[in-house]
């Protein structure tokens, strides 16, 4: 008979505390040991992770009225610009966003060494924050103007929302031409001289439920050390993408938005990060428990890295210009073995996202549920899959 | 006996025209690898240089520089890993040409050897978390 399990089954095991939960590392052992119909009906849930700069990241904040009270139509924390495009003291400050007066790239390569994502963090981290508003006066908000400083503590809501995080791959940046790029991959030297991959994996998210069969909106998440919800697949999600054989897609694919109460989170998983010439952004921690409905699901839990292959792609050429194309796919076990070999050439790797943080992110999700702290949910809708069909359209310029 | 020290020469504008390094090598058999070199026309530069050879030939080899003015100083500048503002990805180790900064596999965590820095300071400018940085 196969292995058939319920959400509901699953939350009654933790509720007693007799669910078994192991890492996306640890299943890959014991399947390989016991093989996937035992495995399947011994494990209940299967933890990931991953660590990451995500640039399409950012928060809600709302500061509560002033008195008098001010529209906030323009707003500014420690100097850097959040959108007041909202109704009345509702900003989104974005991770991304730099201060008007940041010299960006006029010296290159630019430090961005403070933005958006800078001051999420520091707000996570309870630090005193200034804010500046100016709005057009109306008969119900008069003041123009404030300066003040705010703590989290401060805040009525403070939403981390982001639109496009934990990529289920990514590509490997590499450079052919002869003089140093620097991207958002990192620093790329020329004559492809490294590699620079961002990915957890075997232990990623996406990796170990390729088809979506678990993952979609309203699912429980680990978020940047507090709890979260899957609220819609994420921007350019593109289920359509080249698949190996175990369903395990070879480029980007799929993508995920989410959200979470930014006052449960930590500044351990949630960073403000300054990419030399790029700009600025906020690596984000996200660990997602995938439950074991069946043996199918069970199996696709235990992808290696020497099953997940990425493409390397020049962004000394094709990728700025938008041309397709790569210089071939390479393992996960070989990019964590530290070089690949493209067109004969043995070139050094590195990660920009971090694998230790990635283990300790499935790790704590695996306790949380263990100790009856964190129950599974059933989607309310999984996300669109590969029969879906979505295609990603480039901009045309008319 | 042979020696290597990490140095700093300073000198001025008035000889930067010189082949200093042809000198060092062909006349003091001293091999130099050059780490920094901030040399331009009719300005004062500095060099960063491992610099290795016998030990007599070595004394003679800075005595020549000092004739010339050049001043020698020992490199002094530290690149610090603060590790608890290290965010464990790894970007710099593909970066740093002396493995200063390494990757331990398999847990892919993060570690510096402040021996084999030579102070390029790659690393200060490309980490992602501002988690190194350079002490005099």
């Amino acid at each position: 008979m196969s292995v058939t399990k319920t959400y509901e089954e699953i939350n009654e095991k933790i509720k007693k505390g007799k669910v078994v939960v192991v890492t996306a590392e640890e299943v890959i052992d014991i399947a390989a040991k016991e093989g996937i119909k035992k495995a399947a009906a011994k494990v209940d849930v299967v933890t990931t992770g991953t660590f990451g700069p995500m640039c399409s990241s950012g928060a809600f904040l709302n500061f509560g009225h002033s008195k008098p009270k001010i529209k906030m139509q323009k707003v500014w924390l420690n100097g850097i610009p959040a959108y007041g495009g909202i109704a009345a003291v509702d900003a989104y400050i974005g991770a991304t966003e730099v201060a008007e007066d940041d010299p960006c790239n006029k010296v290159h390569p630019g430090s961005f060494s403070y933005g958006g994502g800078h001051v999420i963090e520091d707000l996570v981290a309870g630090k005193p924050i200034q804010l500046e508003t100016t709005a057009y006066g109306t008969d119900c908000y008069p003041r123009r103007k404030l300066e003040t400083t705010i703590t989290i503590d401060d805040l009525n809501n403070a939403l981390l929302f982001n639109p496009r995080n934990a990529y289920q791959n990514y590509n490997v940046g590499i450079n052919t031409t002869k003089k140093t790029i620097y991207t958002y991959m990192g620093v790329l030297k020329p004559n492809m001289c490294n590699a620079n991959y961002s990915s957890a994996g075997q232990l990623s998210p996406l990796m170990n439920d390729p088809y979506y069969r678990t993952i979609g909106i309203g699912t429980r998440i680990f978020l940047a050390g507090g709890t979260g919800y899957v609220a819609w697949h994420g921007t350019q999600h593109s289920p359509s993408e080249e698949r190996t054989e175990k369903g395990v897609p070879t480029g980007g694919a799929g993508t995920l938005a989410v959200m979470g109460d930014l006052k449960q989170m930590n500044s351990g998983f949630l960073r403000g990060v300054s990419i030399l010439g790029y700009g600025a952004s906020l690596a984000v921690g996200v660990g997602i428990p995938i439950p074991i409905l069946n043996e199918e699901i069970l199996e696709f839990t235990t992808v290696r890295d020497e099953e997940i292959f990425a493409p390397v792609v020049d962004y000394g050429t094709s990728y700025p210009n938008a041309e397709p194309g790569n210089l071939g796919l390479v393992s996960y076990a070989q990019l964590k073995s530290g070089k690949i070999t493209i067109n004969g050439k043995e070139v050094k790797t590195a990660p920009i996202s971090s694998y230790p943080k990635a283990r300790q992110i499935a790790e704590t999700l695996k306790q949380w549920i263990l100790n009856g702290k964190f129950y599974l949910t059933q989607p309310a809708q999984l996300l669109p899959s590969v029969e879906d069909d979505i295609k990603i359209k480039p901009l045309v310029i008319k | 006996m042979t020696v290597s020290k990490k140095v700093v020469l300073r000198f001025d504008a008035k000889i930067v025209d010189q082949p200093i390094m042809y000198s060092l090598i062909k006349d003091y058999g001293l091999i130099p690898n050059i780490l920094k070199a901030e040399i331009n026309p009719h300005k004062q530069g500095y060099l960063v240089l491992e610099l290795s050879g016998e030990n007599q030939k070595y004394a003679e080899g800075m005595e020549y520089l000092n004739s010339l003015g050049i001043s020698v100083d020992a490199l002094d500048e530290k690149v610090v890993w603060l590790e608890d503002r290290c965010m464990q990805c790894g970007v710099c180790t593909g970066l740093c040409p002396t493995q200063a900064l390494s990757m331990n596999r398999p847990s892919m965590e993060v570690s510096f050897d402040g021996e084999k820095c030579i102070v390029c300071e790659m690393c200060l400018k490309s980490c992602p978390a501002k988690a190194v940085e350079l002490r005099f």
